[in-house]
């Protein structure tokens, strides 16, 4: 069976002839994705499994690679963001308002303190949604739809609000250089502030179904577990390190965007396996939550957004009355804005790890070069090392509790 | 807290002498030159010395820029960070335009192992002394290195997407 499938050098065909269990059985191969259902995007991982058990895994990846480090060489700074939504789109304002940091620092532009926290709340709604989704998923994973389902209108609710916000859903190309495009609306703070009502209840509930489940701490705890040492060797960052018991976030380490205003726990775990990257997201939310809550509490007055016109295009109407408004038109669309010659890293505190932007300008309105450090795509790396052992049915788990994003392994 | 950036260049330039250049304050990030025979010495020194320390690798990126001489056509960033003193340094070498080649770091920071080939698949730097040295985003049929500044956007013989139709003239 074996031969027909795999070329007779790949190194699994020479393990399979060579090795013989004792009872007579031999090792098999099982192609698990690029399209499964129980991965939950496009992964592929060849197998070899000695019965039920896995004793080596080949990633695949870069099924819906799209270039996004060329397309944005080629594009002015304010059309990145779209591609930055696609690469986490489980909290794309994330990337969104990181990017747009990394273009301040650049710029040396100073963002008035109304628009950080706005950034803040926004962002933090974004990992609430990511955590929603991690976690439920992996609820369902290990059979329990309930959950899911339960938790999951509210991330139709943090979809609403952006939809007040910035008028996008999933893919949101939220804010512009210097703050938001607009001010928040009434409704969406009224809608925000229903979230911060109802979602807690919701949350307690979910959190009680799962943390002292029999079933599902059978099939959690002590899966996929990693060593502190060995994550930090991997690159882990995020939830998935501080499941570890390291306690790394960049909201900590480097505040942007007025984190330092703001009193939070940074959660850690112990063993690092599936239970407590589930309990560490789970405690996550609820900082994030606090954190929404301080900063709606301590949300000062003032312009949503820098003045700096010269980088972003001004309203139409006033292109065509005002003079300074044509002129920033024309130079925005002509890329005649003066840009610095610079090499800038900002990271920020994605959903998954810390997700930095390097950005390489050589004075043109493109980026010489924009590299993504993607938290996924490098901690991925060490999937096969911590599968190795386990269960097929293991697999499926320790993948969705690592929350591997297919749009931001591939980019 | 933050360790002294004086200190580091004067500890690096004790040991490596004029093998360290260009040390400059990039914004936030301070960074510096190194020619790619000692990368991995270098590495390792800042890795393991008391002092720096820098036991987490970011970022490890390339870097075309064609328009240099023939000797720094191609330029690989690292980015490290000492978690405890919270310091991030940059490390940049340049290679030769024709036969890019440095020597892997990819047993000192597993985490590399990926970064590399994802740098390789896009560029051709070649990492000498990696395990696995292969495409990993791209097919592996491609021939062409795609994030060389050469390899254009769009394929030119699309018919679909004539720029003439759009008011501007580049393919006429």
């Amino acid at each position: 069976m074996s031969e027909l499938l795999l070329p007779p050098e790949h190194r699994y065909a020479k393990i399979i002839n060579e090795k013989r269990n004792d009872d007579g059985s031999e090792y098999s191969i099982l192609n698990l994705g690029p399209t499964h259902p129980a991965t939950h995007g496009i992964f592929q991982n060849i197998l070899l499994m000695d019965g039920e058990r896995i004793v080596e895994a080949e990633p695949t990846i870069g099924y819906i690679h799209r270039a996004f480090e060329k397309i944005a060489e080629n594009r002015p700074f304010y059309q990145i963001t779209p591609l930055t939504d696609r690469m986490n789109y489980c909290s794309s304002p994330i990337n969104n308002m990181a990017w747009w940091m990394t273009v301040e620092k650049l710029l040396d532009i100073e963002v008035p303190k109304r628009a950080q926290y706005l950034r803040v709340i926004v962002m933090e709604l974004a990992r609430i949604a990511d955590h929603i989704i991690c976690n439920s998923i992996l609820g369902v994973d290990t059979g329990a739809y309930t959950g899911f389902l339960y938790v999951f209108q509210f991330r139709e609710k943090i979809y609403e609000i952006y939809e007040e916000i910035c008028g996008a859903r999933l893919t949101t190309n939220m804010g512009r250089i210097g703050g938001f495009e607009r001010e928040w609306s009434d409704e969406a703070f009224r809608k925000l502030n229903v979230f911060l009502e109802e979602f807690p209840v919701a949350w307690k509930e979910f959190e009680n179904l799962f943390e002292r489940n029999r079933i599902f701490i059978d099939r959690t705890v002590n899966v996929g577990a990693i060593t502190a040492e060995s994550a930090m060797a991997y690159g882990f960052t995020g939830p998935n390190l501080r499941a570890a018991g390291v306690d790394y976030d960049v909201r900590v380490a480097q505040p942007y965007s007025s984190y330092e205003d703001f009193e939070f726990i940074v959660p850690v775990g112990k063993s690092g396996d599936t239970y407590d990257r589930f309990c560490v997201r789970n405690a996550e939310v609820w900082e994030s939550l606090s954190i929404i809550r301080q900063a709606l509490a301590k949300l000062p007055e003032g312009p949503y957004h820098a003045d700096v016109p010269e980088y972003y295009l001004p309203p139409k109407e006033d292109v065509y009355t005002t003079m300074e408004s044509l002129i920033y038109h024309f130079k925005i669309v002509m890329g005649e804005v003066p840009i610095p010659v610079a090499e800038i890293y900002h990271p920020v505190e994605g959903g998954n790890g810390e997700l930095g932007f390097y950005l390489v300008t050589d004075g043109s309105r493109t980026p010489y070069r924009l590299h993504f450090r993607r938290p996924c795509f490098i901690y991925y790396q060490a999937y096969p090392e911590m599968i190795k052992g386990s269960l097929l049915s293991d697999a499926i788990v320790i993948l969705s509790s690592l929350n591997v994003i297919a749009g931001e392994l591939d980019a | 807290m933050a360790i002294e950036t004086a200190l580091i260049q004067e500890k690096l330039e004790q040991k490596f002498a004029n093998k360290v250049t260009n040390f400059e304050m990039q914004k936030d990030i301070f960074s510096f030159e190194i020619t790619s025979d000692t990368l991995r010495e270098v590495i390792l020194f800042l890795k393991d010395e008391e002092d720096t320390n820098f036991h987490f690798l970011t970022d490890l990126c390339g870097v075309h820029y064609p328009d240099n001489t023939v000797d720094q056509q191609f330029c690989v960033v690292y980015h490290l960070h000492n978690w405890v003193e919270n310091t991030r340094i940059r490390i940049k070498t340049y290679l030769n335009g024709a036969q890019p080649e440095v020597a892997s770091i990819s047993d000192i920071f597993l985490s590399s192992n990926w970064m590399e080939r994802e740098t390789y698949d896009f560029y051709g730097i070649t990492f000498t002394g990696h395990p696995q040295l292969k495409r990993i985003l791209n097919m592996d049929e491609m021939v062409s290195f795609p994030m060389r500044k050469e390899f254009p956007m769009e394929d030119n013989g699309r018919t679909d997407k004539d720029d003439r139709f759009f008011g501007r003239t580049a393919n006429c």
